[in-house]
């Protein structure tokens, strides 16, 4: 479509084609953090849900608080090598769910994308969510942008000292917050505070917090959007996770264009709706202009849709100058059903595997594991009686957090003794325990130099606890 | 270019090519921070950490790191986690050892090194003991196996390695057995039926190997009647004939067979030899 138009007009009129494309780049703005973007807040159905989706972080900072069955509820314990989530203990073997729990939410930011754009950048992202909030109280503290603007430019007075340090100050306690709340869900929360108040906790955890403090500082009190345009990677990659049918907050220039001021309050006769007045810049966070198109700085958070909105509803016009719509509406093409855009299937499918493949770990998660190790240097010994003997190293792996006892046992071979099982095996709680047993085979059942030998460990308190693990027995030619 | 890369618009004054000149900008702030911090850095390291070499050492540092001292915690945090088990053991009997799952297990995992240094090399890395080609050889024996000289009992075990073993058996060739009573005797333990020969009785081979022919464990007679061979070669028949016509430690042939256990009870101490016995025990052959 587009290279149509390019050819069309570079055919006809190769000026015109040079004219249009000085004037394209004669606009081109490149942010780069020269200035400083001092968005005016808005009101408005958008800013309001962005205000309901940010709050999921709060779920970040209170999370640790929360108790289940006398501990923390979730808990990932780095040290002890156990990650608790409510009544689930998932151990290290477990963690190949991990990949999946990825694959899902790679999977999930995908097919959102697909579908409606950035959602996690303009409503979720603790990039924007921080900076919202830090800018929320730089508006409290310091005013609109415009005294804001003002106040920056203006000399060091007391009153610019008193007010920079007053929002520095609470800028610095919630980054501490922050820092803290995240060392939380790897320790015991409680704990840490109260080691933190009398200087008793883990360099690791001041090392952490102090990173994270730093870190909220620079990103979400300094660098802001410029983190959003020149380090988050996600930007980088949406061009080839949209597509056309990808509904974005996008200008109807159909219907804006040709743009121009109000005249005596009133849109002048061959005016679009559009009275150039500029409130959907002034609002966006990352100081783009919407009505250029999409573009990398855009985070979706549809602020500008809010905003325009408010300007359509005062000089009469209908709503949604800007709104979320896809450039197949834009150019006037049926919008493809959802059903039949095979990337939001694809991914749908792959987000289905992948949280099957969860489900089935976490119901299979299973309390206990079985592993046995034949020992080597002899492979077998030859007895007084003529009977062979092997030796073998058993580990027996509880993931309960009770101990409990084990009988062991082995078949495979008519005749064989399992010495060194005789009494009921303790497995210790969340702990690896290992036993050494020995089988006894009479020389003449030995058929082959290797026949499988099967393990089995059955729980003696809990019957269902049962593992499997199939070893050799090993005899002479 | 643009006003902005030449803020101060100055060069060095040289011009080549008639155009070009060197412009001099400062570099940019942050790069100079860096260098800084940079240098700043290596002062403070230099000040906290050993780092210079003087002619008679080097400078110490004020933080007192050595590199020795830093492996000698590290030895000392494992010793600690060790500590509960060693105390254990330096308290309790070996046969006691045996009978606690959770220390026996601890034994098995840490005695190998013991047993690496002080018994692999006679016994081999898994206690297999050798077998050797050539039948003359005496080879070491396994300790893998339940058939033992001097009892397989956790206590005889400990009795073995403290004091060390040394059997004796005199040479049966020449004066006493002609070559065809050595093949006919040699024939009949080959084949475990021992106690089956008439001359098994009649040159007074039972005195010391018992009326059943399964050995005297006072005397660390061997058994006869079974598949375990204490010298065990790749032609056990020829072996078992070498071992009756030279004996085994007969000061009066200087082909005997040598065979002899040193005693460990000056080299090693009490709990390195309790800790050697529980491992040998678990070794698979324990009684």
């Amino acid at each position: 479509m587009e290279t149509d138009t390019v050819t069309q007009a570079a055919d006809s009129k190769p000026e015109k084609y040079a004219d249009d494309i000085y004037e394209e780049a004669a606009n081109w703005h490149v942010n780069t953090g020269d200035e400083k973007i001092h968005a005016k807040r808005v009101t408005g159905r958008w800013r309001r849900l962005k205000w309901i989706t940010e709050a999921v972080w709060l779920i970040f900072f209170i999370g640790p608080y929360l108790r289940w069955n006398g501990r923390q509820a979730v808990l990932f314990d780095i040290p002890n090598r156990q990650f608790h989530i409510f009544d689930i203990t998932v151990l290290p073997q477990d963690v190949w769910m991990l990949a999946l729990v990825l694959l899902f939410f790679a999977m999930l930011l995908a097919a959102v994308t697909s579908i409606a754009g950035r959602v996690y950048c303009g409503f979720f992202c603790f990039q924007t969510a921080w900076t919202d909030l830090f800018t929320w109280l730089e508006e409290k503290i310091e005013g609109p942008p415009a005294k804001r603007r003002k106040l920056e430019e203006g000399p060091w007075t007391g009153e610019k000292i008193r007010k920079l340090g007053l929002k520095w100050f609470i800028w610095l306690l919630i980054s501490i917050l922050t820092g803290i709340s995240f060392v939380a869900w790897f320790t015991d929360a409680y704990q840490l505070w109260h080691d933190l108040f009398t200087g008793q906790a883990s360099g690791v955890a001041y090392f952490v917090i102090g990173l994270f403090t730093v870190g909220t500082l620079t990103l979400a009190g300094k660098l802001r959007e410029q983190a959003c345009f020149w380090l988050c990677p996600y930007a980088r990659i949406q061009g080839v996770m949209y597509d056309k049918e990808t509904i974005l907050p996008t200008y109807d220039f159909n219907r804006g264009e040709p743009r121009g001021r109000l005249k005596k309050g009133k849109v002048p006769e061959g005016q679009g709706d559009c009275i150039d007045c500029k409130q959907c810049v002034a609002v966006c966070p990352t100081g783009i202009d919407i009505r250029m198109g999409q573009q990398e700085g855009c985070i979706t958070c549809a602020l500008c849709i809010d905003a325009c909105d408010a300007v359509m509803e005062k000089i009469g016009k209908p709503k949604g100058l800007i709104r979320y719509a896809s450039l197949d509406e834009m150019e006037g093409k049926h919008q493809l059903p959802l059903h039949r855009r095979p990337r939001p299937l694809i991914y749908l499918a792959i987000l289905i595997l992948s949280v099957a493949g969860i489900i089935y770990g976490l119901t299979h998660l299973g309390t206990i594991e079985l592993k046995v190790l034949h020992d080597r240097a002899p492979l077998f010994v030859q007895l007084s009686d003529g009977s062979v003997q092997n030796k073998y190293r058993i580990k027996i792996l509880n993931k309960t957090d009770q101990d409990f006892h084990v009988k062991l046992t082995a078949e495979g071979i008519p005749g064989l003794e399992l010495k060194g099982a005789d009494k009921p095996l303790l497995a210790r709680k969340g702990n690896d325990t290992s036993y050494t047993v020995y089988i006894k085979v009479p020389g003449e059942a030995i058929k082959s130099e290797r026949t499988p030998i099967i393990f089995k460990a059955k729980g003696i308190e809990n019957p269902e606890q049962e593992a499997v693990y199939e070893s050799m027995f090993f005899g002479p030619k | 270019m643009s006003e902005k890369n030449n803020p101060h618009g100055q060069t060095t004054g040289h011009v080549w090519d008639e155009t070009l000149a060197e412009l001099t900008n400062p570099p940019p702030k942050w790069w100079m921070l860096g260098l800084h911090a940079s240098w700043i850095l290596v002062l403070l390291y230099g000040i906290y950490y050993p780092m210079w070499p003087l002619l008679d050492g080097y400078t110490k540092g004020i933080a007192g790191w050595t590199s020795i001292g830093e492996y000698k915690k590290d030895l000392k945090e494992v010793e600690e986690i060790r500590a509960p088990y060693e105390a254990k053991i330096k308290s309790m009997s070996a046969a006691d050892i045996l009978k606690d799952d959770q220390l026996k297990e601890y034994v098995s995992r840490s005695a190998k090194v013991l047993f690496g240094d002080n018994c692999a090399a006679c016994h081999g890395s898994g206690g297999q003991g050798t077998t050797v080609d050539d039948p003359a050889q005496s080879g070491y024996p396994s300790l893998v196996d339940d058939d033992w000289l001097y009892g397989g009992t956790i206590d005889d075990i400990m009795t073995s390695i403290t004091k060390g073993r040394k059997g004796m058996m005199p040479k049966m060739g020449g004066m006493q057995l002609t070559q065809e009573e050595i093949d006919s005797l040699a024939k009949s333990i080959y084949e475990g039926k021992v106690t089956e020969n008439p001359l098994y009785m009649a040159k007074a081979c039972v005195g010391c190997h018992g009326p059943d022919g399964k050995g005297i464990k006072e005397m660390g007679s061997a058994n006869l009647t079974d598949k375990i061979w204490r010298f065990r070669a790749k032609d056990q028949l020829a072996s078992i004939k070498y071992t009756i016509a030279h004996g085994v430690n007969d000061p009066t042939d200087p082909k005997t067979r040598k065979a002899e256990m040193p005693a460990w009870k000056d080299r090693l101490g009490e709990d390195q030899i309790k800790k050697l016995a529980v491992y040998v025990h678990q070794l698979g052959g324990g009684q």
